[in-house]
């Protein structure tokens, strides 16, 4: 479908949609803890925008409801939480070093060609107007698992994961007008949950090999353990 | 007939345009700073006095140190010359698209970073190799924005992206969201301005495009800046004539022209002054962080392309 034949409501959803896949090559790279919060945080938003606009050019009423609840959980509550860990761990001004960040970013830009790829069969069957944007949600997801394979650090896995979720969302919204309220909800509480177990794993990785690095994870054997755990207090966080 | 003198006319308005740019970015930037800055008509001034001054060359010098400024000219003049500035459909528009324009652009460095090693010293050399690292980085980010316009219009020709994009009306493109960031900060790498290079510094540290020029006087010089100031009101013109080329003559009446000025000098006026105020804002980066900074502006252009697919033409 061309760009040209949208009202201009539907533009603005796709524009929205572009912008939250460039936020996931944002989150991808950033390398500041609490800066790539903020735009996880961004990106929540930009998802629930998207899910309004929908929902005002498509008078899709339970939408309205979704977005609001997206709103409110992927763009204010669990950054918060987020940020709120962060500093309890000390890690606010923690920058991780990434290895080829160039290479990683042109990884994702591959992935973004094969969920187009992918999708290209399902668009075939023409769906809404939002049918475009599904391959920008798979990309998503992809992205996010991509951020959770090469990062170290556990809190930016953890932003991987929740920008998959957002891809996931995005996905639902896109290519069915939504799932069922019951459905939300349950996702919703499921996520908060989520959020709150990690946190207590973040304090346990950290009380047992003193950092969140959690490639540090697989040197932890029974023998090594004894005489090493020195050695780790030592290299600090990482 | 007449067209061409139009197109001659266009020329020569690029060239006149250029110092009076960098004379508005350089005293807006001043105001935001709290200084009184020097008058508008400044570089014209410097250019004026940098003319009658002796032109001496070192006698290290090779015949190419002496006319490598003028090749520099022409080429970023000629290339200025392709973009429609103030009437679309022009000859000198149509005879050459966008990969000519970035062709021309390519010369004109080649001869730059030539003349900065040919008389020995250490800086030329040193300017010469960074200029070189920053533009090898910028010209494929820049030719990815500017193939995303070409897709959407289906040619290559400035003046058919501008057509099309003027008879499409207002759209909001993701393709051309993206293609704008890319091209805004290519353009702020090539025309060395601050994240990427500091055009007033000339501390040996952190000069670029300066670093090139130390052994110029002269006529030499001025043609230098000169050119280097044309390449900024070229970027310039690309971005606003680009992205909003609402206001630009269609036809060659003399009211249309004159509309057609008055649209581009207000819209240039915006971007230096956005310039300016972007460079007051931000520091200079470090040199080895612009290739990071690069590989944004690729990012840009590839998911300008890639949402252009995606998004805007589907199944």
């Amino acid at each position: 479908m061309s760009l040209a034949v949208l009202p201009l409501l539907q533009q603005f959803v796709v524009l929205l949609a572009a912008l939250a896949l460039f936020l996931s090559f944002v989150l991808l790279a950033q390398t500041r803890l609490v800066a790539a919060i903020h735009v996880f945080a961004w990106q929540g938003a930009l998802v629930a925008a998207v899910t309004f606009t929908v929902a005002l050019s498509g008078h899709a009423g339970h939408l309205y409801f979704s977005a609001l609840l997206t709103l409110i959980l992927k763009a204010l509550l669990i950054p918060w939480m987020l940020h709120r860990l962060v500093r309890r761990l000390g890690l606010e001004r923690h920058t991780e070093r990434l290895r080829h960040p160039a290479l990683v970013v042109m990884a994702g830009v591959a992935l973004v060609i094969f969920s187009y790829w992918l999708v290209l069969p399902m668009v075939e069957q023409g769906l809404a107007f939002t049918r475009n944007i599904i391959a920008v949600s798979l990309a998503l997801v992809l992205i996010g698992l991509l951020m959770m394979v090469f990062r170290q650090q556990a809190v930016a896995q953890v932003l991987g994961f929740m920008s998959m979720e957002n891809g996931l969302f995005l996905a639902a919204v896109s290519a069915t007008a939504g799932m069922p309220l019951v459905v939300e909800l349950g996702v919703a509480f499921d996520l908060l949950v989520a959020m709150v177990l990690f946190g207590v794993f973040f304090f346990q990785i950290r009380d047992s090999i003193d950092s969140l690095n959690v490639d540090r994870l697989n040197r932890l054997t029974e023998v090594e353990s004894l005489d090493s755990a020195p050695h780790h207090s030592a290299d600090g966080w990482s | 007939m007449t067209v061409w003198f139009i197109a001659l006319l266009q020329a020569l308005l690029c060239v006149a345009l250029a110092p009076l740019l960098i004379g508005w970015v350089r005293r807006v930037k001043a105001r935001l700073q709290n200084r009184r800055g020097a008058p508008l008509l400044q570089p014209y001034a410097d250019l004026r006095k940098l003319m009658v001054k002796e032109t001496r060359v070192a006698h290290t010098a090779s015949p190419l140190f002496r006319v490598a400024p003028y090749i520099v000219f022409v080429a970023t003049w000629l290339a200025c010359a392709t973009v429609p500035l103030i009437a679309l459909d022009l000859p000198t528009a149509r005879i050459a698209d966008i990969i000519v324009l970035v062709g021309l652009l390519a010369l004109g460095r080649f001869f730059l970073a030539l003349a900065g090693m040919d008389v020995g010293t250490a800086f030329g050399g040193l300017g010469a190799s960074r200029e070189m690292l920053i533009s090898s980085l910028a010209e494929p980010a820049m030719l990815m924005a500017v193939f995303t316009l070409a897709m959407t219009a289906h040619s290559t020709s400035l003046v058919g992206v501008m057509e099309h994009h003027l008879t499409d009306g207002f759209l909001l493109r993701p393709s051309y969201l993206f293609a704008f960031g890319a091209l805004v900060l290519v353009a702020l790498a090539e025309c060395g301005r601050i994240p990427v290079d500091n055009p007033t510094t000339h501390l040996e540290l952190t000069m670029v495009h300066e670093a090139m020029l130390l052994e110029y006087t002269g006529r030499h010089l001025a043609l230098m800046e000169w050119a280097a100031w044309i390449k900024l009101l070229l970027y310039g013109v690309l971005i606003v004539n680009v992205f909003l080329p609402w206001g630009i003559a269609t036809a060659f009446t003399p009211a249309a022209l004159a509309l057609g000025l008055i649209a581009v000098v207000i819209k240039l006026a915006l971007l230096g002054a956005a310039l300016a105020l972007g460079e007051t804002l931000m520091a200079k980066m470090r040199l080895f962080r612009v290739p990071g900074f690069l590989n944004l502006a690729l990012l840009l252009g590839l998911l300008g392309l890639l949402s252009h697919v995606i998004l805007e033409v589907g199944a």
